[in-house]
């Protein structure tokens, strides 16, 4: 038999701390601030602006120090041989619990099919750890889990070195089955009991140098897949809770409206199925036996609104009001030595495609709630409980918040709108309800990212670029979910001057120009309109990144030089010249092309980690004008090449996956999807009016290169490609046709379908399904 | 009120519920199964694909006095036993290619894979990349690289 011991302790090796729990079968737990120590020491050789997510640990640190095991994130052996953790992120897509569960195998050479992930209740003594979101739920998660695991697994040898009596270093573990090489052998199951601890005592352990990993590294399928593909897996929508009958709500024609009256409450509650109809803040919910109902049920009720909180607004209004808040460019233009240019960003849906939804049962004295939530705490007080016990009039310990999994998140789920709304109308009803909006209730009220104007000088002289400057303007991007209290209580410790808002400082953390561009400065500027936004995948960045790369191009241009030598001579990023020199090869960059078909690149640095994209766009008319009914097509991404190097890659199938849907995502960012606003709400109503990426749009031939390891830690892998594709496709569309674009996505000034009609709010299903059945 | 009988995955139902009710909140509110999902309720999104006597429909946009007693209905919870075995070779090729990211979508997907692909190999040739443009289905996750490479993949063992 193989030996599988671990070369003997290296005393040099640097030791993590956690605790053996005093629990029935063996449990350990770590906590994040020894843990997140450890990290951050790792680290200390990359040289990197301080990305939000490290500030949230720094933070963390702080909370923290007051609470030697109160924070504890445990992972327990079970007596059949499993190993069980309870995942205080959750999971939206991005595959953080197959991430999660390679590293507890890893550690504890366990079969990847014994670790069993959970979704952890709201646990307010996590803090912020508690928040997926900014691309950190990997990085901030590796170190502390692993150490649990390792901690699981040495007192396993520990106790099997005493049953045998046989040294420590003797005995071998694989595939959970302690062993040594006179014959003895063990199943983790059959010690998990002996290796419990009575009670809670401190211990240390030192992790697997990278070099020695089983697990980690390799391609790894999600775990949830079989789950996925039989219809098992259990969404918001699949949940049954008790008498937590479907629910809907008419909503108002405005964004954020109101009820001054309904004229026939009564009526619609005695239609069939229909048993509860409650005006609430912003609409009229109704409860009934399908959402079918529900959806007649609203459609049904005869209400009178109140003005919403930006009736007066339209597309070419808020345009006009960015424009007006611009902050003015400091270097005077000089002529032919300069390149300027302006592009403006429509409004977008972050809409995953499950509708937001949430359960609630709210009884006099307690409510219970079940809702994808990606920050179900908030640093000092747990928002969405804080919120919802504030809301409904009970102390905070009387509100449970259960954590479900979600379809798609891009930034939604950052928010709890709608697990407020579903405590409110059982509170009101005084009945369990399963809200869901409609698909035209998340386009036209639901969350959007923010129109914006990105303005762009660039002076250069005797072929060296002197100075770039940037001036991003956007209607507000609220952050007002944990987040920005977290941010602002540690302004004082964050490496930048000045008074900057909330916002202004997310944008000067998470951007940044890579290129040799002598003085640089980007600065941000908001204008409070009362819309509905929040961040949406990559917050500030596809937007930015998209503007700077489309200035890059001109500036080779005017320079005589190509997008990809230009490059070559300015970046001053290593990582980001390695991606690009490997996508140059890979998509074979300056391969001739009809004309009418050409090539993009855009490259964009973030989360620690860099990704090159290359892309080919087909602008000719035959491909633009390809007949689809009821499908924007347009340009077509024919072949697209993405290279990333994610640091320490942890499951390159896993970060393959994210390249192609931030690439998806960017594809459709710079040519087909937007939300078109007027007189105070968006038109947009379903996935045939805000047109993302579809089969149709997709490129057919796609490929991902994912670097070997550049640096010991992973990076962040869910947003980071959305801005670089973006990029691409712009710069690509700008080579094919000659012109740059100034508004994107390029299709916005033309409303490509029939809106659904404001009132009622949400439209009635069709019956003629049958009629394209194949 | 009035009763609809059909066959849901091999198994005669009947349920009680108004003439007009869409078939999807029969299979979801009514008879608990959950595999198609609500994406829309529009017949646009796709992600509460189903089959109804083999061929892909939309739940959704059928009003369940539409289907006959006789109709089969197979959801993706009803799909691998239409080839008697644990796993449809569609489902397989998605599991190989790891096609999933949030997976509220690979349902219906996956059932319009197969029609699609029955479609194709009754009409005696092969899957086209114009075929599969023709998908409608949305993938808010953008998994549609990897749902092209499983579609090939599954129809080679269809
Ligand atoms: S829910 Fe049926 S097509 Fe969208
Ligand atoms: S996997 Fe999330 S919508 Fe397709």
């Amino acid at each position: 038999m193989a030996e599988h011991r671990r070369s003997p302790e290296d005393p040099t090796r640097r030791r993590f701390l956690g605790y053996l729990l005093a629990a029935p079968t063996l449990a350990v737990g770590v906590t994040w601030a020894d843990a997140a120590l450890g990290a951050d020491e790792a680290e200390a050789s990359i040289p990197s602006l301080p990305q939000p997510e490290d500030l949230f640990d720094l933070g963390d640190l702080q909370n923290l120090a007051a609470l030697p095991t109160s924070g504890l994130i445990s992972v327990q052996v079970d007596e059949d041989g499993t190993a069980s953790f309870a995942l205080h992120r959750t999971e939206v897509g991005q595959g953080i619990t197959t991430a999660v569960a390679m590293m507890i195998a890893e550690e504890l050479d366990l079969p990847i099919d014994k670790v069993r992930i959970t979704l952890a209740d709201a646990r307010p003594e996590l803090l912020m750890n508690q928040l997926t979101g900014g691309s950190n739920s990997v990085r901030s998660i590796f170190t502390p889990v692993r150490t649990a695991s390792a901690l699981a697994r040495q007192q396993l040898v520990r106790t099997a070195a005493a049953r045998w009596d046989v040294p420590e270093d003797e005995v071998a573990t694989r595939d959970g089955v302690l062993s040594h090489r006179s014959g003895k052998s063990a199943t983790y199951g059959s010690l998990a009991k002996v290796a419990a601890s009575d009670r809670t005592v401190q211990v240390s352990v030192s992790l697997k140098a990278v070099e020695d990993f089983r697990v980690l590294g390799k391609p790894q399928n999600r775990i949830d897949a079989l789950d996925i593909v039989t219809g098992r897996k259990r969404f918001g929508m699949d949940i049954q809770v008790p008498g937590a009958k479907p629910c809907m709500v008419r909503r108002p024609p405005t964004i954020n409206g109101t009820v001054r009256a309904v004229r026939n409450a009564d009526a619609v509650k005695a239609m069939p199925g229909i048993t509860d109809v409650a005006v609430i803040r912003y609409g009229v919910a109704v409860r009934g036996e399908t959402f079918g109902q529900c959806v007649d049920g609203l459609r049904a009720l005869d209400v009178d609104w109140n003005p919403g909180t930006v009736d007066g607004e339209s597309d070419a209004t808020v345009l006009a009001k960015l424009r007006k808040a611009r902050l003015p460019l400091a270097v005077p233009p000089l002529g032919a030595l300069s390149v300027e240019a302006e592009f403006t960003f429509a409004f977008a849906s972050n809409a995953p495609l499950e509708p937001d939804n949430a359960i609630a049962d709210v009884r006099p004295d307690r409510a219970e709630i079940w809702s994808t939530l990606k920050v179900p705490i908030d640093a000092r007080q747990d928002i969405a409980r804080q919120d919802i016990a504030r809301q409904l009039g009970l102390p905070v310990d009387k509100v449970v918040v259960h954590v479900v999994t979600g379809g798609g998140s891009f930034g939604r789920h950052l928010f709890h709108d709608v697990a407020a709304e579903a405590a409110e109308i059982s509170q009101k009803m005084g009945k369990p309800v399963k809200l869901s909006w409609s698909r035209t209730d998340d386009f036209r009220q639901g969350r959007a990212h923010p129109m914006c104007v990105s303005r762009v000088r660039a002076t250069h002289l005797l072929g060296n670029v002197l100075t770039y400057e940037q001036r991003h303007t956007s209607s507000e991007t609220s952050f007002s979910h944990g987040l920005g209290e977290m941010i602002t209580s540690t302004a004082a410790e964050l490496p930048i001057a000045g008074n900057y808002t909330f916002a202004q400082t997310i944008f000067l953390l998470s951007q940044s120009v890579p290129y040799n561009f002598g003085v640089v400065t980007q600065l941000l500027n908001e204008i409070p309109l009362k819309f509905n936004t929040g961040s949406m995948r990559n917050i500030y960045s596809p937007n930015v990144v998209c503007a700077q790369e489309l200035v890059v191009d001109k500036l080779a241009a005017k320079l005589g030089k190509d997008p990809v030598a230009f490059r070559r001579e300015f970046l001053k990023d290593d990582r980001l010249r390695a991606v690009m020199e490997e996508v140059v090869v890979e998509g074979r960059w300056g391969r001739p092309l009809p004309k009418g078909v050409a090539q993009g690149i855009g490259l964009h640095a973030e989360y620690r980690g860099a990704v090159a994209v290359l892309v080919e766009v087909d602008c000719r008319p035959e491909t633009v004008n390809r007949p689809i009914s009821d499908g924007v097509t347009g340009p077509r991404v024919t072949k697209a090449t993405i290279v990333i190097d994610a640091g320490l890659p942890l499951n390159p199938r896993g970060l393959e996956a994210q390249m192609i849907g931030g690439l998806n995502d960017g594809i459709a960012l710079a040519l087909t999807s937007s939300l078109h606003i007027k007189d105070g709400i968006p038109l947009e109503g379903s996935w045939d009016n805000y047109f993302y990426t579809r089969q149709w749009n997709t490129p057919p031939d796609v490929r991902v290169v994912v670097l070997p390891p550049t640096t010991g830690t992973p990076s962040g892998a869910g947003e980071i490609a959305v801005a670089p594709s973006f990029a691409a496709v712009a710069c690509a569309y700008a080579r094919a046709t000659g012109t740059t674009p100034t508004t994107f996505p390029i299709n916005h000034g033309e409303l490509g379908f029939e809106p659904f009609p404001l009132q009622p709010s949400t439209p009635a299903s069709p019956t003629n399904g049958l009629d394209s059945a194949f | 009120m009035s009763q609809h009988t059909f066959v849901l995955n091999g198994s005669r139902v009947t349920v009680e519920v108004a003439d007009d009710v869409r078939l999807l909140w029969v299979l979801r509110d009514i008879l608990g199964v959950t595999g198609p999902k609500y994406g829309c309720g529009l017949n646009v999104c796709k992600s509460c694909t189903s089959h109804i006597n083999g061929k892909a429909f939309n739940p959704c946009s059928v009003p369940v006095s539409k289907i006959k007693e006789s109709d089969e209905i197979t959801t993706i919870e009803g799909l691998p036993a239409t080839v008697g075995r644990d796993l449809h070779p569609m489902q397989e090729a998605w599991l190989e290619e790891d096609v999933s990211q949030c997976g509220y979508c690979q349902p219906g997907q996956i059932m319009a894979a197969v029609a699609l692909v029955r479609k194709t190999k009754a009409e005696g040739r092969q899957i086209t990349d114009a075929d599969l443009d023709g998908l409608r289905n949305i993938c808010r996750c953008g998994t549609y690289s990897r749902i092209r490479t499983a579609i090939r993949k599954g129809a080679d063992r269809m």
